[in-house]
């Protein structure tokens, strides 16, 4: 009988107390997730609208392709009407 | 034994109580956790859908960047040669003379000739047309031929001369109005009827 006393204050002096302080700490540990989550999906889509400007770089490729085109008619025009720079003596 | 056996009762209770309440909060919070993972994974999936091509379009952009860097390195070189070409680069971005040409590693090693100071590019470029013209001759150790900051007016003496030369200043239209510093006073014979003058004799 004294045992099952004494069992009952172990029971809800130690290891009631014990269990809702793990459990406690679990919870707040995952409450604490919630908002990082958030912040990092509003960095996501933030990062996502950013990138929307990347398929323009299908136009800059083909600006770039028509400027180099551009430059390459031009230097061939270049190099009929102006004289070679004279060989440097060795 | 009956009071010892309801308090274990009121125990285990309690103790099957915190665990309920914390388990399902726990649950709860996870399941936020898991929505918000979700939002996550969709906006990175679209950033490296969106990504996704920007490696093979920049390296096609550098490829044709660096043809047309080989392309005018080469035509630079072939017209005005290597000194004049590292010189003329100097000139017009000092101190790059030191990085050489990309295509050209002997460049490195070239005294940049002072062909900035001497020519504006436009000049230089009218001196190669048609004659090979001596681009600095007298450069680097020789006195600079012309003043840096006097450049551009004498670049202007190569075209057709219009309004830069002389005067500099043309004068200006007269101001008119009623706050004009001038005020002409209205003649009387304007708007007065015609004189008549007398009839000629035959």
């Amino acid at each position: 009988m004294t045992l099952w006393w004494i069992g009952n204050i172990i029971l809800l002096v130690v290891i009631l107390p014990v269990v809702v302080y793990l459990l406690r700490g679990v919870l707040e540990a995952a409450r604490s997730i919630v908002p990082t989550v958030g912040e990092i999906a509003t960095t996501a889509r933030a990062g996502s609208k950013d990138l929307d400007s990347a398929a323009l770089l299908l136009t800059t490729q083909d600006q770039v392709a028509r400027t180099v085109a551009g430059v390459a008619d031009y230097g061939t025009s270049l190099d009929v009407i102006v004289d070679d720079a004279e060989k440097e003596p060795v | 034994m009956a009071a010892a056996g309801v308090v274990m009762i009121i125990a285990v209770a309690l103790i099957v109580l915190a665990l309920v309440y914390f388990l399902v909060s726990t649950i709860l919070e996870l399941r936020r956790i898991a929505d918000g993972l979700d939002e996550v994974i969709a906006g990175v999936g679209e950033i490296v859908e969106k990504s996704e091509p920007v490696n093979g379009i920049v390296a096609a952009i550098n490829e044709q960047l660096d043809a047309g860097v080989d392309l005018l390195e080469g035509l630079l070189v072939k017209k005005a040669g290597l000194s004049d070409a590292v010189g003329l680069i100097d000139g017009l971005y000092p101190g790059a003379a030191a990085a050489g040409l990309r295509n050209f590693p002997e460049s490195t090693g070239i005294d940049p000739p002072r062909i900035g100071e001497v020519y504006t590019k436009g000049t230089l470029t009218l001196a190669r047309l048609g004659r090979e013209a001596p681009i600095a001759a007298a450069s680097p150790s020789g006195e600079v031929l012309r003043n840096v900051e006097g450049g551009s007016l004498a670049a202007r003496s190569l075209y057709p001369s219009v309004r830069h030369q002389s005067p500099e200043n043309l004068p200006r239209s007269p101001v008119i109005g009623a706050d004009a510093p001038v005020q002409y006073e209205q003649r009387d014979d304007i708007g007065a009827p015609r004189k008549r003058l007398p009839a000629r004799r035959p």
